[in-house]
């Protein structure tokens, strides 16, 4: 069973699953620091009609984006350690809720 | 009977987009778990399979529409600037909410946090949904594979749930109205 598991590339769907954690995690970050920084604020607002926000979803998507690409292009029809990848995006994505959520996000800018 | 054109473009966005998608995303999730509990593989043939596709595309379109719909076209309309000296704020709901500190957490806590981790929804289904159709193979034979996909399937469908759920209550306290008119039936005589 284990060979067969073994022999069955994964490494693309790894991949997909690592980048969509480190687009939440971004999310995040970029949330905090729009929601912290005027001059962040200002630079992340792309349509001033919707603020910040355009900014922050925007940039996440473009890094969600370059490291799902570039992630499958290292990682596509391999085999990769699935149980490393899968403890590793979980991290980014529990920091991403965790940096949305505004309480967690006020303790951090000291409000 | 009446409504306006913000009301119409609101309920699009919430009642169409979101709460599709988050049908949609629940039953993914119910399938996703249904599979870990399950003996062996599914045996679906072509046609199951082609449907299968369909409808995870569906969903996740269903998804990015109620995102993109919320965030450029509603999100505007509700975070609105009241100009200097208007006493009415019912056609500026976040400041109308900010008004009164019995409702400004409605912004502060649920507004806040709907608009960024709704976005995360949308990520975690299109990552689930072409996980599954890409490889499906290393999915079916993998359980590891299986289980990260549910979580992160289930952490996209929470997402939703906490994004439904306040932007549908914040509309019951300060809605998105205004815009020009739509006769949606003849008035009673």
């Amino acid at each position: 069973m284990k060979s067969t598991e073994a022999a069955i590339p994964n490494g693309g769907a790894g991949a997909a699953i690592l980048a969509a954690s480190v687009g939440c995690f971004a999310l995040g970050i970029l949330a905090v620091a729009a929601d912290g920084s005027k001059a962040a604020a200002r630079l992340l607002t792309f349509y001033r009609p919707t603020g910040p926000l355009s900014g922050v979803t925007t940039t996440t998507i473009l890094i969600w984006v370059a490291v799902w690409v570039a992630g499958n292009r290292i990682w596509r029809g391999r085999t990769i350690a699935i149980a490393k990848v899968s403890a590793l995006s979980f991290a980014f994505l529990v920091l991403g809720l965790l940096l949305t959520f505004p309480p967690c996000e006020d303790f951090l800018l000291r409000r | 009977m009446q409504t306006t054109w913000r009301e119409l473009v609101t309920a699009i966005h919430g009642m169409m987009f979101g709460g599709l998608f988050l049908m949609t995303a629940f039953a993914f999730v119910m399938m996703l778990y249904r599979s870990l509990a399950a003996e062996g593989p599914a045996e679906s043939g072509e046609a199951g399979r082609h449907w299968d596709r369909i409808y995870l595309i569906v969903m996740v379109l269903l998804g990015w529409g109620a995102v993109l719909s919320g965030t450029y076209v509603v999100y505007p309309w509700y975070r609105a600037t009241a100009p200097a000296g208007v006493v009415n704020l019912a056609s500026w709901p976040q400041r109308l909410l900010l008004s009164d500190p019995h409702t400004a957490g409605w912004h502060e806590l649920g507004m806040e946090w709907k608009e960024h981790v709704a976005w995360m929804a949308p990520i975690l289904m299109t990552m689930a949904a072409w996980v599954l159709m890409r490889y499906k193979e290393a999915v079916e034979q993998q359980r590891r594979l299986r289980v990260t996909v549910a979580m992160f399937a289930l952490t996209g469908l929470l997402a939703t749930g906490v994004a439904a759920g306040f932007g549908a209550w914040i509309n019951k306290k300060a809605p998105v109205a205004g815009g020009s008119t739509i006769a949606l039936a003849q008035d009673r005589k």
